[in-house]
């Protein structure tokens, strides 16, 4: 193998760290059919989990329990006609999906999934991420302008309103975590996405429950304010269908709608990712300090394992259940097929996990390693996905008057005490 | 160091040449028949009769404005959090300071109903 591909090997750097384009090039295509991946599972994931809340059944026909539902809509959104409206902007048109995707994909570069793996560790990583994902306002805009049509112009001005105004106040809860991470001995903190973690590593403590309640308070604005950024319920202001139809996209049909969709869920993964990094440990999993030794590392090594059995073992209660009749036959085949996928995977991490316990095997034991980070990441993250979900199932949509209301006479108040209260506790303490 | 924000631009290449291949795939596919209504702006039904890039409320430029000020203020907080122990007590009395000025304009904006949207 060429030297520029083994060179990186082993190494503890992020590629863009080590300079090694090649693995970074590697890992972009890794991270972007992920997130595509992620963003089909989720399309499904939110139809059934909405259709369970509201005792329904959701997609049932399309592949056992309408698991090929994704392939399905991709097809059909690939064969749609795609109009153009005769007094749009052509070009406007066509580029706005395109700096939407742009700005949400793009901040993937800092998003650390553990200590080597993302992509780049720059060091003003979270202000790079704030401020490429902010981009994103200007992909709505531009298509609500472009479309030349009341209900996208209305939702375009509206969305932009909204989440320029959330940022504020999540920019302000990002700043009283990054002055959490200056609280050692050099008393200088850091910006870069892998360094806050590493901060949090080192004071041993998430910055969730750090200067409790204050970090939490931060927490939780940010979290309220991620949801109006990604323009999702209860703050879906931007495409309440029924006064805006589909507020900015309205007029995009096919492939190109499609893309607005894969714009705000890549943007929903990213913003989750940044409330992991920065109060959740990121990485870390869970009791890192109250649970140390090697009994302890072997049972949380084995948690991925544990999950896709788990979710092996659901595919196969659901194979149990199907009626015992015989046009059922191919549904069945094909859960099973999906049970014994999730259950190979489940084997494969299994044999990773015992391989990788004794520290004498170097690769397995690395492997297991990032296995290890990559997946407590990926679960905190999931675990936010699953709350966008069920935001949207619970509350109803806001007023526009009360969501401006909330960003700016609450949110931003809140977050800006908090801001002064850490400073000076943090003072105080040291 | 430089080197970390190559990574960025082969991010940009990766998303600004898979996404148009996309496009170009879905363009060769698709089905493409456009008529007179199917290319009218979207109304319930109703013809459009004049051009939608009209005048709208004054109130997205006051909240456009506010956003510059409060953000931009958000971006003088980042160096000092990144310093904030080294700094230490002069630096938290300067940036109350800072603070202070732009807590005095967000309560006079509160008081003149900027932030009201009826």
């Amino acid at each position: 193998m060429p030297d520029f591909v083994t060179s990186y090997l082993g190494s503890t750097l992020t590629p863009g760290e080590a300079g090694n384009q090649f693995w970074a090039l590697v890992y972009v295509f890794v991270i972007f059919a992920g997130v595509s991946l992620a963003v089909m599972s989720m399309n499904w994931l939110e139809r059934k989990a909405l259709a369970h809340f509201q005792i329904r059944l959701g997609p049932m026909r399309t592949g056992p329990h309408g698991l090929l539902q994704p392939i399905a809509d991709a097809i059909k959104l690939l064969l749609k006609e795609d109009i153009i409206p005769a007094g749009a902007d052509r070009f406007v048109f066509w580029v706005a999906p395109l700096i939407g995707l742009l700005a949400a994909f793009t901040v993937y570069t800092v998003i650390p999934f553990g200590p080597s793996q993302a992509v780049s560790d720059m060091n003003i990583g979270i202000l790079f991420m704030l401020g490429v994902s902010s981009l994103g306002v200007l992909g709505v805009v531009v298509a609500g302008w472009a479309s030349n049509s009341n209900y996208p112009l209305i939702g375009a001005l509206r969305s932009s309103a909204q989440m320029v105004s959330y940022e504020v106040a999540m920019g302000l809860a990002v700043v009283s975590a990054i002055l959490m991470t200056s609280l050692n001995e050099t008393g200088t903190g850091t910006l870069s996405m892998i360094g806050i973690v590493r901060a949090q590593q080192e004071q041993g403590v998430w910055f969730i429950f750090k200067f409790f309640p204050l970090g939490l308070i931060a927490f939780i604005v940010f979290a309220i304010a991620m949801v109006a950024e990604t323009n999702r319920a209860p703050f879906d202001m931007a495409e309440a269908e029924s006064e805006l139809t589909a507020g900015y996209h309205t007029e995009y049909s096919g492939l190109r709608w499609s893309l607005f969709m894969l714009a705000e869920y890549a943007a929903m993964i990213s913003v989750s990712s940044i409330a992991v990094t920065l109060w959740l440990g990121g990485w870390m999993r869970p009791f890192s300090r109250l649970l140390r030794g090697s009994a302890w590392d072997l049972i949380f090594s084995l948690f991925p394992a544990v999950t896709f059995m788990g979710l092996a073992a659901v595919a196969f209660v659901g194979v149990v259940r199907m009626p015992r009749r015989s046009d059922f036959k191919v549904q069945k085949i094909g859960l099973a097929v999906f049970g014994w996928l999730l259950g190979f995977i489940a084997l494969m991490l299994l044999i990773i996990a015992i391989a990788g316990r004794s520290n004498g095997a170097a690769i397995p034991s690395t492997v297991n390693q990032s296995i290890g980070y990559i997946y407590w990441f990926l679960l905190k993250v999931a675990v936010f996905m699953y709350l966008f979900i069920w935001y949207r199932a619970t509350w109803p949509r806001y007023r526009f008057d009360q969501l401006m209301r909330v960003g700016w006479k609450v949110l931003l108040p809140i977050s800006l005490t908090v801001l002064v209260a850490t400073a000076i506790v943090g003072i105080l303490l040291s | 160091m430089p080197q970390n924000y190559v990574p960025i631009f082969l991010f940009l290449a990766v998303i600004g040449t898979m996404i148009p291949a996309t496009l170009l795939i879905a363009r060769l596919v698709r089905t493409q028949r456009p008529t007179r209504e199917k290319l009218l702006p979207y109304e319930c039904g109703i013809d459009p009769h004049d051009n939608a890039r009209g005048r709208y409320t004054v109130r997205y430029y006051v909240v456009a404005i506010l956003f510059v000020i409060f953000d931009v203020e958000t971006i003088f907080l980042f160096p000092w959090a990144v310093k904030f122990k080294a700094l230490g007590v002069f630096g938290l009395i300067e940036m109350l300071v800072f603070l202070g000025v732009l807590i005095v304009g967000y309560a006079w904006v509160w008081k003149r109903g900027a932030l009201e949207w009826v």
